[in-house]
């Protein structure tokens, strides 16, 4: 019978997986672009602007006279979205999730988690509409001196918008924790309070943390809610009942009216975009850094 | 012994997970149309020994190795060597049967297909399920799922697969380990009509069957190679005495 | 209980039930509170469906949008969001398949395939109007495609690719390696171990990502607004490099309006929107229970 013959060369093999390669490359170029255009317009900017005024300013005007370009305003804006929707998502959705791994039926997982995946799944703008038409309305109520633009009404809906993504976390953590650790608490007489508090969300507790970073990154990052409910008015305020302005706002604002390009205030959307990017990322890097740390403490 | 040339034939091959050694420097002849029985306890390297034949270690990271195997005096492993085409010679039975989820007639004729063996493909089907004796239980059914056949019959299923191939040799990993007993006599009595047309070698923790079985057995333990012989030779006069204590079963 | 002491032991029975009440206490708590999150949902849905149901008629569906309430409709919203969407489909789906193919079946275990994998993981959490900004700066701007469907097309493909990406990722992944050592042994090449084994069991998981990724696709507002899709279109595109409108922007257009009758129409849009969406994920749903029963 005849030899093995000589490798041939499968052309067709190779071409189709450079082509494979190259659309998992699409990502590497999509990152540097990012880095690179907002890297470009920035640093334009801040020929301008000095860095430490913008950084630490107290008022943002680029679209009135004066002009001032001091972000903290808008990051003032921004954070009080977070901690807003933190206090939201955060104690529902732990609890959410305690309830889902550690009591529910098979029945009842089956009926909540499809509840909370539609939840995640509602366009942003319905939760802006949401906000202006319904929780803010209902907040004047309550508490009369609450503007018609303020940031609570949307911090609210950020908090029901990060909740499913909190719950599901948090649920993957608790179920991390091995049966072993509650047998051994259950063994000694202890309370399903008692061993879920004091063993299980404890063992969970990076993972919940980590929960807890990817919430806040996904609430810095949310635009539609925040731009039609929260108001376009950079205050440097602690007041949740008023109206603000929030990063991701400004830059809807200033792409919604007449700039033109080359313009300081079109760089400053660049500048802020800047700021929103490299805060969303390191907060990201911390979440999936500190979930990998966890998921290593079981093996 | 005989004294034709091997078909197969690894000479000082160890091969190596990373820096652990798993089989440490073998010379072991295959010959043509006999039957081979590589025998040994769990760990000891037969069927890392056994993937090296048709170069399916390739797809393991970190697999290294020393020294050589000739397939027909050619080196099965030169830079020049296709393994696609080697796989086309040397096919593989595997422990656990791993039909595709398609149809009965289609698992055995998807690798002629893509081989592009020509030839009648219905034709080729219905020797290699007679070959496996598997024709008379599915030949009214040839467009069934592969996944509604018992174990055995999967399993036989999967020699027809690789004697669709028309290879020259077939390799077996411990094939009757997840079958029942009857299921397993009707591959061994299988083995015994292959063996007129194919070089067969069969890896099997089974010693019983090893004995029915074959023509030469190879006995390896840590990844060594303790005894190589005739099977009767082997089994009834071992020359070393691990040999002698595995087959009498005082271990393993 | 070692200690026979009726006292101590009147004590602790009574110790034990109060922690079995707090027990129980917690309990409710816990469901008491997830069923809040079910409530919230239904709140949501009702508010919004008793604010716009009045709105979505054949006219509504059927018209362009006006300054005035009556007239309007969301034709040229609608008809955008389907050009977007198939546009977006034509791009994303491929890339980010054949991607998810490299990775799992293809790529060595090297730095540079890591690197590949953190981007597309950063990819994933980048904030939407980023990508509206990266589209913007390349897309309508340095590639000259203006304002028009396939800028948007191509800005949403780079939005959902990481998420495409992951959840075919993962359909490959939970394909048993017997099936393609079985395939490998009998002398067949990567790429039609692929073709015929690999891609066919991982197709329904593949499926099911894509169409979530397409619902993603859907609904987000902000990276259009960012290339620019107008507000105002009173005209259907008929090809990619026409200006466009789409079912967010048009809803946030009414909403953002002061006027009350606005805001119901945006409702009826946001229901029409809505239904969409629901009817993408029952295909997937559909798809998902298909192919887990093979």
């Amino acid at each position: 019978m005849a030899e093995l013959s000589a490798k041939k060369t499968r052309w067709n093999e190779w071409v189709l997986e450079k082509l494979f390669f190259f659309c998992a490359f699409v990502s590497v170029i999509t990152t540097a672009a990012v880095i690179f255009i907002l890297l470009e317009e920035t640093l334009t900017f801040f020929e301008t602007v000095p860095v430490l005024e913008f950084l630490t300013g107290t008022r943002w005007t680029p679209l009135l006279e004066p002009k001032h370009y001091g972000i903290l305003p808008l990051v003032a804006g921004t954070m009080l979205i977070v901690i807003g929707a933190a206090i939201v998502a955060l104690p529902i959705g732990v609890a959410s999730a305690i309830f889902l791994s550690e009591y529910a039926s098979h029945r009842a997982r089956s009926i909540i988690k499809p509840i909370l995946e539609i939840l995640a799944g509602i366009p942003t703008v319905v939760y802006g509409y949401f906000a202006l038409t319904f929780i803010t309305p209902g907040l004047r109520v309550i508490l009369p001196d609450t503007q018609i633009f303020n940031a609570a009404s949307a911090a609210i809906v950020v908090g029901i918008m990060v909740l499913p993504m909190v719950a599901s976390l948090c649920d993957d953590a608790l179920r991390a924790v091995p049966a072993s650790l509650r047998h051994g608490g259950y063994s000694l007489g202890a309370t399903s309070f008692e061993v879920t508090t004091r063993i299980v969300v404890p063992a969970g507790l990076s993972g919940i943390f980590a929960a807890f970073v990817l919430a806040v990154s996904r609430a810095i990052g949310e635009t539609m809610a925040v731009t039609l409910a929260a108001g376009a008015t950079p205050n440097l305020t602690a007041n949740p009942l008023e109206s603000i302005q929030t990063m991701t706002a400004y830059i809807v604002q200033v792409s919604l009216g007449d700039t033109p390009s080359g313009s300081l205030t079109y760089q400053t959307l660049f500048a802020v975009a800047s700021v929103l990017f490299v805060s969303t990322l390191m907060l990201n890097i911390l979440g999936t850094w500190v979930m990998r740390k966890f998921r290593e403490v079981y093996e | 012994m005989s004294d034709q040339t091997p078909i197969l034939n690894a000479k000082n091959l160890s091969i190596f997970y990373g820096d652990n050694e798993a089989v440490k420097s073998i010379s072991l002849p295959i010959f043509e149309r006999k039957i081979t029985a590589i025998i040994g306890p769990s760990g000891c390297g037969k069927s890392t020994f056994l993937r090296s034949l048709n170069r399916m270690n390739d797809f393991i990271d970190g697999v290294s190795h020393r020294g050589e195997i000739l397939y027909r005096d050619q080196d099965l492993y030169a830079d020049t060597v296709d393994p696609v085409e080697a796989r086309l010679r040397i096919g593989m039975v595997f422990q656990k049967a791993n039909p595709f989820p398609k149809s009965i007639y289609r698992n055995i004729a998807w690798g002629p297909n893509i081989n592009q063996l020509g030839g009648n493909l219905d034709l080729r089907v219905e020797n290699a399920l007679k070959q496996a004796a598997l024709w008379d239980e599915v030949a009214d059914r040839l467009d069934d799922s592969a996944l509604n056949l018992s174990g055995g019959q999967q399993q036989r299923l999967c020699i027809a697969r690789a004697l669709a191939m028309e290879p020259e040799v077939i390799l077996m990993d411990e094939p009757c380990s997840a079958l029942d007993p009857v299921s397993t006599a009707r591959i061994e009595d299988l083995l015994f009509e292959l063996k007129e047309n194919f070089t067969i070698v069969i890896v099997t923790h089974n010693m019983q069957q090893a004995a029915r079985v074959s023509d030469y057995t190879a006995f390896m333990e840590n990844g060594v190679l303790v005894e190589f012989g005739e099977t009767d030779q082997v089994f009834t006069r071992p020359k070393e005495k691990r040999t002698e204590e595995y087959v009498t079963g005082r271990f393993g | 209980m070692n200690d026979t002491n009726p006292r101590t032991q009147a004590f602790t029975r009574a110790q034990l039930r109060r922690r079995r009440a707090q027990s129980k206490a917690f309990e409710y708590f816990c469901s008491g509170v997830t069923g809040l999150a079910v409530v919230v949902l239904a709140l949501l849905l009702y508010d919004i469906f008793m604010d716009g149901y009045r709105w979505v008629d054949a006219q509504f569906l059927n018209s362009f949008p006006s300054r005035f309430p009556e007239k309007a409709g969301i034709k040229s919203a609608l008809v955008g969001t389907l050009w977007l969407v198939g546009f977006t489909a034509i791009i994303a789906i491929p890339t980010g398949v054949l991607a998810a193919i490299y990775l799992e079946e293809y790529a060595p275990k090297n730095r540079l395939t890591h690197f590949i994998e953190v981007n597309i993981a950063n990819l994933a959490g980048v904030p939407s109007i980023v990508f509206g900004i990266l589209g913007l700066a390349i897309f309508v701007r340095f590639f000259g495609l203006g304002r028009s469907v396939i800028a948007g097309a191509l800005t949403m493909s780079l939005l959902i690719l990481p998420v495409i990406i992951i959840a075919a990722k993962e359909a490959i992944r939970s394909v048993p390696s017997s099936l393609r050592q079985a395939a490998f042994a009998l002398g067949a090449t990567r790429w039609q171990v692929v073709r015929a084994h690999v891609l066919p069991s991982a197709m329904p998981g593949i499926l099911t990502g894509v169409i979530l990724a397409l619902s993603r696709a859907i609904g987000e507002t902000a990276p259009l607004i960012m290339i620019g899709a107008l507000t105002f279109v009173a005209f259907l595109p008929s090809g990619p490099m026409d200006e466009f409108t789409a079912l967010p922007i048009q809803i946030f257009n009414w909403t953002a309006r002061p006027q009350e009758t606005f805001h119901e129409l945006a409702a009826g849009g946001i229901i029409v929107l809505l239904a969409v969406l629901l009817l993408m994920n029952a295909l997937a749903v559909f798809i998902r229970y298909r192919g887990s029963k093979q």
